[in-house]
């Protein structure tokens, strides 16, 4: 990777009441690039995430975007910055149909100040187009569509809105062997369009699968990033379960739980 | 890659649905148009041919102008996951207020009486509306509870007002609101300006989808649908024309209350498909974690929606004392179950996230359709209200049954 990090997340921080749910944790993100994030329940990976999805702000440590500082303060403020988070539960509306719920939140008005059904249709069909060629449910609400539909509706809401980081939580978890085939389809699509993928799973399979480096977390802590070629199943295993790297050290910060 | 699950079926109810949803008509609201159908029938049959005679449309259409125009605004409370108990207490309130203001606070039949009052009515009943709204927005309150509070309040406060007097009678403009009617030539006018409206909506649609490359319903089906709406408002105004007066040639009209039900109606609906505020109330229904994390503010939306009701509580209010040139505590009793059962008999449904316009509009015609043959039946009102609850429970059983196989 010699391009310039389109995120670069420095020192990190982040308490609950008197819990340090994020410590020191420093993460880079390069166009094009799909990082999977991992570690247990617990670890911090989730709380780290939502402070770039904007759901949870900093304690202290930089974030940069384009090498830029920026202040995530909420959400909105995310998606200004061509963040777009795609969560586990995909905050789909059941009962809206593809377009509206693409537009959910952003809708396209005309001059009148009503909706514009047809404009958000024709670009819902055009963003589709990209994702999922033989989509054809147009009308449907999007609880007839089956699951890897409704994720590539959650993943077309943030094309739509030109996301250049991509930030997914458990995309395949709730999926069957085909869609989550059909979604590690989709990761590949965008990773060809440039956009930079954060992945949040427990799947080590679909991590090694789709991902370029690997992150690791344990309490809170960074333990390991690096290139997933350069690793191996076994070696995350313990990464993630015993923060034991790859050497036979331990990572700053973590107590070895053999020893004890 | 993914249309593999869709397996053909066969059955002809398949095929029709297939048919339907290619032509893009809505196969739940054939269906109660066709009950609605059958109750007429029915009842023109069994009344010896009275319940479809000009004098009685005319008043079943002006009775159910109030339950209607109320089921409008109860739909987007129910979608949105919420319920409004208070509007038959909010009713007598807002009339015995509006009462007040023309005939004790106001002098009687002033030249201004009339509008100040309605003005007063509407404001009141928006913010009365909005303060339920942010009550159960701010504070997660269940609307359960505090509409059940305000339908205690509400009634309570109405007898504060008057000391339980009726106010009576009224400013004799404002009675028109109840009781008059437009004249033979402005329905016509109406009717045609409806037509117009209908005429421009549906190929000013064709043009637009043809401009962006979208399917387009066939021409015949689209010219029958404006046709059919055509004979629907020229056999209405025609019936509503043919009701005279006592002693008179001169035909009435269309009645005010329905005048304000129509266009109630065509704002609600436009509100409810054509604006963010609605979409976002069907979205809110759908899943409201999703409109959170998509930037809506909810709490916003679940206040309108309040002040919404409340308003239209207030033109339901005018309409009612009106009709009676007096303003009883009495008024609006179980009002809201009637509302709410026309909206859920239109397949509002009551895990919100569905329900429309249309359709509450025609559950309420429906239920009020119910009642006025039964009377004219000379159905007692015991039973009356019997075989109204068992409609509404087989309505709903009706609507499970056709959500499972619609899947």
């Amino acid at each position: 990777m010699q391009m310039k990090p389109i995120v670069e997340m420095h020192n990190i921080y982040k308490r609950f009441g008197g819990i340090h749910a994020v410590e020191d944790m420093s993460l880079d993100l390069y166009p094009g690039e799909v990082v999977g994030l991992l570690g247990h329940n617990g670890a911090g990976k989730s709380t780290f995430i939502k402070m770039l999805s904007g759901a949870y702000q900093v304690d202290s440590g930089t974030i940069r975007i384009d090498g830029k500082e920026v202040q995530i303060e909420n959400p909105s403020v995310a998606k200004e910055l061509g963040i777009e988070t795609i969560y586990q539960t995909l905050a789909l509306a059941d009962n809206l149909d593809t377009a509206a719920n693409i537009f959910f939140g952003r809708e396209i008005l005309t001059r009148f100040g009503a909706l514009d059904e047809p404009a958000m249709e024709h670009a819902a069909m055009k963003v589709m187009k990209r994702l999922n060629p033989q989509f054809r449910k147009f009308k449907d609400p999007v609880i007839n569509l089956s699951g890897g539909q409704r994720q590539s509706v959650a993943i077309a809401r943030a094309l739509q809105f030109n996301a250049r980081i991509i930030i997914m939580d458990e995309p395949t978890a709730a999926l069957g062997p085909h869609e989550t085939q059909m979604v590690s389809d989709l990761i590949r699509a965008l990773k060809r369009e440039g956009i930079a993928i954060v992945m949040i799973s427990h799947d080590l399979h679909d991590v090694f699968d789709l991902s370029d480096r690997i992150s690791v977390m344990k309490n809170g802590r960074h333990v390991w990033t690096g290139s997933t070629d350069e690793t191996d199943k076994d070696e995350v295993l313990q990464m993630v379960i015993l923060g034991k790297l790859p050497d036979g050290s331990y990572a700053p910060g973590i107590v070895s739980t053999e020893d004890a | 890659m993914d249309e593999v699950a869709t397996k053909p079926r066969d059955g002809l109810g398949h095929r029709l649905r297939t048919a339907a949803s290619a032509s893009q008509i809505d196969t739940r609201l054939l269906a109660m148009l066709g009950a609605v159908a059958a109750i007429w029938i029915f009842f023109q049959i069994a009344s010896g041919g009275i319940f479809l005679s000009p004098r009685n449309i005319y008043n079943l259409s002006v009775q159910t102008s109030v339950t209607a125009i109320l089921a409008t605004g109860m739909v987007l409370i129910i979608v949105s996951r919420n319920i409004d108990l208070s509007v038959g207490s909010l009713l007598a309130f807002l009339g015995i207020l509006g009462g007040f203001v023309q005939t004790e606070l106001l002098p009687l039949e002033g030249t201004h009486s009339w509008w100040i009052s309605m003005v007063v009515m509407v404001a009141v009943g928006c913010a009365a509306g909005g303060a339920q709204g942010w009550l159960i927005a701010r504070f997660a309150i269940p609307a359960f509870v505090v509409t059940l509070g305000g339908l205690m309040f509400w009634r309570g406060a109405g007898w504060l007002f008057t000391k339980g007097r009726t106010v009576t009678p009224l400013d004799s403009t404002y009675s028109v609101v109840g009781g008059g009617s437009i004249g033979e030539t402005w329905s016509w006018i109406v009717g045609l300006i409806g037509f117009g409206a209908i005429t421009a909506i549906t190929l000013w649609n064709r043009r637009r989808r043809k401009a962006l490359d979208f399917g387009v319903k066939p021409m015949a089906l689209d010219v029958a649908i404006i046709a059919a709406a055509g004979v629907l408002i020229a056999a209405f105004v025609m019936t509503m024309n043919a009701y005279t007066f006592p002693r008179s040639e001169a035909g009435r009209g269309i009645p005010v209350p329905v005048l304000i039900l129509i266009v109630v109606a065509c704002v609600m609906i436009y509100v409810a498909n054509m604006t963010r505020f609605g979409r976002y109330i069907y979205g809110y229904g759908g899943n409201p974690e999703a409109a959170q994390l998509a930037g809506v503010n909810t709490r916003r939306v679940v206040i309108a929606s309040f002040a919404l009701i409340g308003g239209l509580t207030a033109l339901g209010a005018m309409i009612s004392t009106a009709r009676l040139n007096a303003a009883p505590l009495s008024i609006g009793q179980l009002l809201e179950l009637q509302v709410i059962a026309a909206a859920v008999i239109g397949g509002t449904s009551l895990s919100g996230g569905v329900g429309t316009i249309v359709g509450a509009l025609i559950g309420a015609v429906l239920m009020q359709s119910l009642q006025n043959g039964m009377v004219l039946l000379g159905v007692q009102s015991a039973p009356q209200q019997m075989i109204m609850a068992g409609v509404l429970i087989f309505a709903v059983w009706f609507d499970v049954i056709y959500q499972k196989r619609r899947v």
